[in-house]
């Protein structure tokens, strides 16, 4: 039982940081019509930015933990975001309108691109960073076995909940998500009624590259080792886990990012945890093949 | 005037290139410890080459510029130029063994070229002709080269047995594979034989038992002249190939041989794609690819013809793989990493989708292209990854944009 709860916390926490990759694949799937596969090295960017601008502030000797953290959230989420911006402006905005597979190709050439530029630019080696948020809380005890919660995982989780709200406030109330609401359903009416669809779609790109920075953050911070590979396996369970809450719905990706940890952290607890991937995996191919809209997705419809 | 848009155009492209560079070249981290060294001067140095590219791009003609948008019509050479180009590359690749080029470390070279080709076309199928985007193809080129170096360990059978049991093999594994997925959507498609791909990787380097792990699988056999051995010396009962014709032994002729028979292999594959094409089933194939719902209204199966292809493409990818562990006489999981799906994705886009002469070129010059320095060598991907997005924006088609199109209205 205690080794169950101390999985499932385990879990939790990797799923809020799923689900927050998860939300930048949805929302363009459901804008776009295209899986950005470059989201999962956005991420290892955000991650990597993270990490640099802990060690800089450090020289520069702001250590108040507090205001380093926030000073990092900030900038990691705007330079970020000004790569999400770049990477659509680059590769996707000249390929609407093209061939079905164009921008597919186009965004892994762009997920190839990024990835050896970091590691051309940052070296090949894992980069570490020591823990900055220590300590935590016994939750239970049982049979010698000791559930614990860190701070940090604490944070995780409620950082991730209240971006969600505040990411379901803004689609829900603000003038920028009725637009984007709007152009998920028809892009050409959208345009004639006077919604800039261009600035609509890269806006969509940011907040997802913003959102995956604080992914990276939350990485850096609970594991210490980034290297610029780790976008693509990231990239693919986010990936995953929008698919399986229903690609192109918000509470559908929350959901399936958290199903996809739970999943990821019980496999690796009770049974061989070198194939905890496949498990994903297996997954991914099943609720493809039996769900496509997944758990809370609308049926799409197929138009001549 | 005319200078004010390019000029402010380029300016913005140079600032977000500034913020850009900033943080990821503006400052190396140290691999160990905590520190950091700064290099502003290559942040500087990045902008001011966006800024100098975006000008020169503003002021280039129309036709080079972005934004050609909508349906182009597929560039057609005359066919004349494909014909003697396709006629050169042949004679050349069937010389080369006996040209002043010709060493160890060339014909090696050149065998794996001949691979590349191999998986290159085999994709082209797939992708180029069928329209499917299939992420996870280094799986059936797994298949191949396990199935071929599994069956000589075990069963003791040789590369001329096993190079048709393999390509079926391989074939099987797309069918089993393509059934349940291949109703899935382009995209969603692509996605999950990458899952695919990836699974087959991680067994192979998890199950121990039957593929060794990690290790991977050695001492596979080279291929035989008609049974015999190329060999110094033979053991009792079996003549080598230099006792038959008489001459002596030069570790030379092995990849010389190897070299010849995935010629054969590569040109018998061109033969079948080209063939293929216009038959019944190849045209379907290029129906599918550019409107499956037409080709569902006029009767034709999607499942099948999507099947056909699929399994095409897997054998050859397994042909591929057989070759791949006579080459190298050993198989490991990390011969057949995603990297390699990328690459050979690439090469089918970098050739233009659908092109034989295309991929055949752009396959020559990947396999060849860390040859020319090590420095070349690292910036490999990082210039595939950003040749992908180039060619997709200017030439959807392909550099060399040679593909006859099987069918062609003319407009009035």
């Amino acid at each position: 039982m205690a080794y169950f709860l101390q999985q499932l916390v385990n879990g939790l926490t990797l799923g809020s940081i799923y689900a927050l990759i998860a939300i930048g694949y949805t929302m363009v799937y459901g804008i776009v019509g295209m899986i950005n596969f470059a989201h999962g090295e956005i991420f290892m960017i955000g991650a990597f930015i993270s990490l640099i601008f802990f060690v800089v502030l450090g020289a520069l000797g702001i250590t108040w933990l507090p205001l380093a953290l926030l000073l990092v959230l900030l900038i990691a989420m705007a330079l970020t975001a000004v790569y999400g911006w770049a990477v659509e402006r680059i590769a996707y905005r000249p390929l609407r309108g093209s061939f079905r597979l164009a921008p597919l190709i186009s965004a892994i050439g762009m997920s190839i691109f990024l990835q050896n530029y970091v590691l051309l630019v940052q070296g090949a080696h894992e980069k570490t960073l020591p823990p900055m948020i220590t300590g935590g809380f016994d939750l239970m005890q049982s049979g010698g076995f000791v559930v614990s919660v860190s701070w940090l995982q604490l944070i995780i989780v409620g950082v991730t909940l209240l971006l969600m709200a505040v990411f379901t406030a803004v689609i829900r109330l603000t003038p920028l998500g009725r637009a984007q609401r709007a152009t998920e359903q028809d892009m050409t009416m959208a345009a004639l009624l006077g919604i800039d669809v261009d600035r609509t779609i890269s806006l969509t790109f940011v907040i997802g590259a913003a959102l995956a920075a604080v992914a990276g953050l939350m990485v850096t911070l609970q594991y210490g080792v980034i290297d610029f590979f780790i976008g693509f396996l990231a990239g693919i369970k986010a990936f995953t886990a929008a698919v399986l809450g229903g690609i192109g719905s918000l509470p559908g990706a929350m959901l399936g990012g958290l199903l996809i940890g739970l999943i990821e952290a019980f496999w690796s607890g009770y049974f061989p945890s070198e194939y905890k991937d496949v498990a994903v995996y297996a997954v991914l191919i099943l609720v493809l093949m039996f769900r496509p809209t997944g758990l809370l997705g609308r049926p799409e419809v197929e138009k001549v | 005037m005319r200078w004010a848009p390019p000029l402010k155009d380029a300016g913005c492209a140079a600032l977000v290139a500034l913020t850009l560079a900033f943080p990821l070249i503006g400052f190396q981290t140290s691999d160990a410890g905590v520190g950091f060294t700064t290099r502003f001067a290559w942040v500087g140095v990045a902008a001011v080459v966006v800024f100098v590219g975006r000008l020169l791009l503003g002021f280039a003609p129309q036709r080079f510029r972005l934004h050609q948008r909508g349906v182009r019509s597929t560039a057609v050479s005359d066919g004349k130029f494909v014909k003697l180009a396709a006629a050169a590359l042949i004679v050349f690749a069937v010389l080369l063994p006996v040209t002043p080029l010709a060493s160890r470390r060339s014909i090696d070279l050149a065998t794996l070229a001949l691979i590349y080709v191999i998986l290159g076309w085999g994709l082209n199928v797939v992708v180029g002709l069928a329209g499917l985007l299939d992420l996870g193809y280094v799986a059936f080129y797994a298949v191949g080269a396990y199935s071929f170096a599994l069956a000589a360990q075990w069963y003791h059978l040789s590369f001329w047995e096993m190079l048709p049991l393999s390509g079926m093999t391989a074939a099987m594994a797309g069918i089993l594979l393509g059934i349940p997925v291949l109703r899935l959507r382009g995209d969603y498609l692509a996605i999950v034989t990458l899952g695919f791909g990836e699974i087959v990787r991680i067994v192979l380097n998890n199950w121990t038992a039957v593929t060794g792990g990690p290790n991977g699988v050695g001492d596979i056999p080279r291929p035989t002249v008609f049974g015999m051995p190329i060999a110094s010396g033979a053991p009792v009962g079996v003549t080598t190939f230099n006792q038959f014709v008489g001459i002596a032994y030069d570790p030379m002729q092995r990849l010389i041989w190897l070299y010849y028979v995935a010629l054969a292999v590569a040109l018998a594959i061109n033969w079948y794609s080209l063939h293929i094409r216009r038959l019944p089933v190849g045209r379907a194939w290029e129906a599918m690819r550019e409107d499956e719902i037409a080709c569902r209204a006029l009767g034709l199966n999607p499942t099948t013809i999507k099947l056909s292809a699929f399994a095409t493409g897997a054998m050859t990818g397994g042909f591929a793989g057989v070759l791949f562990a006579a080459r190298a006489g050993f198989v490991s999981p990390e011969s057949f990493n995603f990297q390699e799906s990328a690459t050979v994705l690439s090469i089918v886009v970098l050739g233009g989708m659908g092109s034989q002469l295309g991929v055949a070129l752009a396959a020559v010059i990947l396999a060849t292209l860390p040859e020319f320095g090590r420095e070349f060598a690292q910036y490999r991907m990082l210039i595939f990854g950003a040749a992908m997005v180039a060619i997709m924006i200017w030439r959807p088609r392909g550099i060399f944009t040679v593909r006859a199109p099987s069918v062609r209205l003319d407009r009035p």
